[in-house]
């Protein structure tokens, strides 16, 4: 299925609220083009491109609501799909909280196309794994990775008039090189929209480079250390913790952001003064679609947290109804403030500390705290005086992102980066952090 | 472990993300009616001949038609109802030593033609990067077959109004237990599944599963405390029935702290108990951190088990095929090798098994059509085999293949996948009550919590759903922030008590992940109470601003 255009879909739109009789009617169009590259030990294991468009019904009789899905776009498979979500609309019980589709809505549109990158091909991706893969024999070296990119376009549309369009593109890169011994591990990570941001060969030369610098890695007792994380490092614990931002959860009493009897913390200050993160749908490096699809709603540049404090909580439109706030578009990224500090400079400014390339498994241990688990892997280096001395074990850390993001000491300058586990696209930069609880020593290279 | 997926699935608070994942929606009327036979044998032959036809050395076809059925419940409404469908046809070949996989939804015979030329000629592309040529076990052709899970009600045939009823009346149980807000899932699953390849094997399979979590939250607005306790069902590989519950199916927990189901669930009695020990946990007392001997519940161990054992026997992470993502192992040839590795202490024993009634992994056949058996992973404490699929076996000296190779869709190539892997029942008579006489200072855990494990599977924490205290022989408070911390071997090596097959149960997963991109599997995983002596144990409380 090719990426379809406004024009189409509008047709494919218009063609569904004619067939429905129903009170309302919601549309969704989804189609996206994926190709990978995938390689380990030093050799590609598969190589694909996966094309995929899919349509969404949803009508509601009242407030009983049915959604039905299609990946066929003739009159007669239209006519079938939003029979199928009137089928099920009729046979749902009815949702006391159910909220009417949304009134006709202006998307001023984001930057999220790059003809260069949807022109990325077999070629491309297979060069992109030649360069690691070369390299890394030629260093005595094995790596593994996977490039993928996407093509993809989404329209939204509903019987009150709403109707939006918009294509997207963008890239992922991911290479672990490890020494043929086992006793050494590399990693790094790249995302971009556009692929001219993208240099295969630097990237898999940070990989090839954390490898043979981390050979002979030395125990370090766990404990509080003070920390320099890179950005991969730090994206899912953020990401985690900005999931939490739910207004009905918080004002329900289930959430670190509830207030002791009874409300929310909306504007209270949590984390250190230097923190400030925001969402902007139309930001040069991370754009996002203009709207949210859930909700049809808007995205507005708003900030979550300005000067340590929370600035905004995510409102669905029944608890947003219900409490008198005006709804908006969930977030689709997610920005933090930084400086022109590099990596480098961060290491340099450093007595005593320990150089974090990611983390990884990542779990909520206590809601209430917001108290995280997971391990630091392949690169963790230890700092004196400025500089890295040596190789060392990975640790297990037990912390919450609302403490981490209390013990800011510096910050350097943020990267694009997408999570691992975390749905948004996100610019976040190293940061050095103290008191990062360490609390057991991992074998694991 | 998909770990966004399961992410989402453990938290329930993020139900309607859970939704739909798998596929079209479908009407209901449309769920009973399967793919004939004769349809897909015929589709089958023109993928193989094609493939033989243009070059393949080796041809399998899958024809899947897979169907979803998803109920999310918030409180006493119904948030959400859908039915999703999945159907098309996938081909592997081998050609010139290499792999090669297409897929298409247009079940049309120019159409399968066309994704067995397509999978070819990847092949031939492949071949050229290829440093070995790829080798299969071989397998015997077992003509035409079938299998199917053995169920009694069918999920496709009941009301979705009864279920929905059913899971409403279990969350209005919770509250009425002491629960402040609750949710219930049924996820229903029947995966129509047909392989045929070029050894003679014309494979029809018909999986049913289900299962049913729940989560009770209990808040007190005056200490800004919250709590939560999740369901202690297992899903399974079973039909409708498994929500019919039986008194016999009922197990008590040791010191009577909980009941717990084997064969059948009561779905409503969780749900009061999960919001009565939702609303116990706000004054539950903080666990003390240090040395315990842990008494773990075939409910709580099924997770460490998957965690500690099934991932890093898994002969694909062993070699470095997982190396960029889900990682590798410490279980790496030269221990296994040496036929001596200490992996546990002389009771654990730990089987791989795919033929388990009413497991996740029960299938006749996996997805190269190898017939499904058990063996052994880990005997009297030592590695002593891995998991390993068709083009794995020689690397370990086998004959045959494990059988433990699967795809989570038509249109996703097959892979190496964990079967059901097992701890072994002891083999002296012992209960729980028994098993905890002995503990002077120990904790009790029912239910499976947060969990993550280091990237080679040593370093590893897990919470739980409950904790109890034990102090000299004696079951006594509810305890809270508890996680214990340990390393693969130490802890394996610690065991010093299992209790016998009386006890011997299954937990699993619905969404254990790998492989990029990313595929999901279902897979059980047994156990009696077992104890382990002297691990360490952390206080996870914290406080924020």
């Amino acid at each position: 299925m090719k990426i379809l255009t406004q024009d189409e879909t509008r047709r494919i739109t218009d063609r569904v609220m004619a067939f429905t009789k129903a009170d309302e009617c919601t549309v969704t169009i989804n189609g996206n083009r994926t190709g990978n590259i995938r390689y380990a030990r030093n050799n590609v294991s598969t190589a694909g491109l996966v094309e995929n468009t899919q349509l969404s019904v949803s009508v509601a009789y009242g407030k009983k609501q049915g959604t039905a899905t299609i990946n066929e776009f003739d009159d007669k498979s239209l006519e079938k799909v939003v029979r199928r979500a009137e089928d099920l609309a009729r046979l749902a019980p009815e949702n006391p909280e159910f909220m009417p589709a949304v009134a006709k809505q202006a998307f001023k549109p984001s930057a999220t196309f790059n003809a260069k990158t949807a022109a990325i091909d077999p070629e491309f991706r297979a060069q992109a794994a030649a360069y690691s893969i070369e390299a890394s024999r030629k260093n005595k070296l094995v790596c593994a990775g996977f490039f993928t990119d996407t093509t993809s376009f989404e329209t939204i549309a509903n019987s009150n008039g709403v109707f939006g369009h918009q294509q997207a593109t963008s890239l992922d890169f991911t290479c672990t090189v490890r020494t043929e011994d086992g006793r050494g591990s590399g990693w790094v990570k790249r995302s971009a929209g556009d692929v001219a941001l993208f240099d295969a060969r630097e990237a898999s030369d940070v990989a090839i480079e954390k490898a043979l610098r981390s050979v002979d890695a030395r125990a370090l007792e766990p404990g509080r250390y003070t920390v320099i994380l890179e950005p991969a490092a730090t994206s899912d614990l953020i990401g985690f913790m900005l999931s939490g931002f739910d207004a009905r959860q918080a004002d329900e009493g289930r959430s670190f952001l509830s207030k002791k009897g009874g409300g929310n913390r909306l504007g209270e200050k949590l984390f250190d003064q230097q923190v400030n993160i925001w969402a902007d749908p139309w930001d040069k490096d991370v754009p996002v679609l203009p709207w949210d699809n859930n909700t049809m709603l808007p995205r507005e540049r708003m900030a979550m947290i300005k000067d340590g404090r929370v600035a905004s909580l995510d409102y669905s439109p029944y608890w947003a109804k219900k409490m008198g706030k005006r709804p908006v578009g969930s977030p689709g990224n997610m920005i933090m403030a930084g400086t022109s500090k590099s990596t480098a400079d961060l290491i340099a400014n450093t007595k005593k500390g320990v150089l974090v390339t990611r983390t990884w498994y990542i779990r909520l241990v206590d809601p209430q705290s917001v108290l995280l688990t997971g391990l630091t892997r392949d690169g963790t280096f230890y700092i004196e005086n400025g500089k890295i001395k040596h190789p060392i074990k990975n640790f297990r850390f037990n912390e919450s992102p609302v403490t981490m993001l209390n013990n800011i000491e510096e910050i350097g300058k943020p990267q694009i980066i997408a999570g691992d586990e975390v749905q948004y696209s996100m610019l976040i930069p190293p940061m050095k952090v103290r008191d990062f609880n360490f609390t057991s020593l991992s074998d694991a290279v | 472990m998909e770990r966004r997926t399961f992410l989402n699935l453990s938290g329930l608070a993020m139900g309607s993300l859970l939704v739909p994942v798998f596929g079209n929606a479908v009407a209901a009327e449309e769920l009973l009616t399967p793919l004939a036979e004769k349809y897909k044998k015929t589709l089958a032959d023109i993928a193989l001949n094609a493939a033989t036809k243009a070059g393949a050395s080796y041809c399998d076809v899958r024809v899947g038609r897979y169907l979803n059925q998803f109920i999310t419940t918030r409180d006493l409404n119904v948030e959400n109802v859908v039915n999703t469908e999945s159907a098309g046809v996938g081909v592997r070949v081998l050609c010139n030593g290499a792999y090669g996989f297409a897929a298409t939804s247009d079940m049309s015979p120019d159409s399968v033609a066309g994704a067995a030329r397509q999978a070819v000629a990847i092949a031939k592309a492949n071949a050229k990067l290829q440093a070995e040529p790829v080798q299969l076990a071989p397998v015997k052709g077992v003509g035409e077959v079938a299998w199917a899970t053995p169920f009694k009600k069918d999920w496709r045939a009941v009301p979705i109004k009864e279920k929905a009823d059913l899971l409403i009346a279990a969350n209005k149980a919770g509250m009425d237990g002491g629960a402040s807000f609750m949710r219930s899932v049924m996820f229903q699953v029947n995966q129509q599944k047909y392989f045929a390849s070029t050894d003679g094997s014309y494979i029809d399979q018909d999986i049913h599963r289900i299962w049913v979590p729940l989560t009770a939250t209990a808040v007190d607005k005056s200490t800004n405390k919250f709590r939560s306790r999740q369901g202690l069902s297992s899903p399974v590989g079973m039909g409708y029935e498994y929500l019919d519950a039986r008194a016999a199916d009922k197990v008590r927990a040791a010191g009577g702290v909980a009941t717990l189901y084997k064969g059948s669930y009561d779905l409503i009695e969780d749900a009061r108990a999960a919001g009565r020990q939702a609303k116990e946990k706000l004054t539950a007392k903080s666990v003390a951190p240090g040395k315990y001997d842990l008494v773990l519940s075939p409910e709580h161990l099924w997770l460490t088990i998957h965690e500690s054992v099934g991932h890093p026997t898994e002969l694909d992470r062993v070699l470095g095929y997982e190396a960029n993502y889900a990682g590798t192992s410490f279980a790496t040839l030269d221990k296994w090798q040496s036929k001596k590795f200490k992996y546990g202490s002389d009771m654990v024993n730990i089987i791989a098994d795919k033929t388990i009634p009413g497991s996740l992994g029960a299938v006749g056949y996996d997805d190269e059509g190898v017939k499904c058996k058990h063996w052994d992973i880990i005997k009297d404490g030592v590695l002593v085999n891995y998991q390993a699929t068709r083009d794995q076996a020689h690397i370990i000296g086998e004959k045959e293949s494990h059988g433990c190779s699967y795809a989570d869709s038509w249109s996703s190539v097959q892979f190496q996948r964990m079967p059901n892997i097992s701890l072994a029942a002891g083999t002296k008579k012992l209960t729980p009550d028994q098993m905890i006489k002995d503990v002077k200072k120990g904790i009790y855990i029912v239910g499976d919590g947060s969990f993550s494990i280091d990237q080679q599977r040593y370093n590893f924490q897990f919470g739980g759903q409950l904790f109890f205290e034990i102090v000299n022989g004696k079951i006594g408070a509810q305890l809270e922030d508890v996680a214990y911390q340990s390393n693969t071997q130490e802890f394996w090596n610690a065991c010093s008590a299992i209790c016998d097959d009386s006890d011997w149960r299954m937990g699993g997963s619905f969404f254990d992940g790998k492989g990029q991109p990313g595929q999901v599997s279902t897979v059980s995983h047994g156990a009696s109470t077992a104890r382990f002596n002297g691990i360490n144990v952390i206080n996870t409380a914290r406080k924020i601003g």
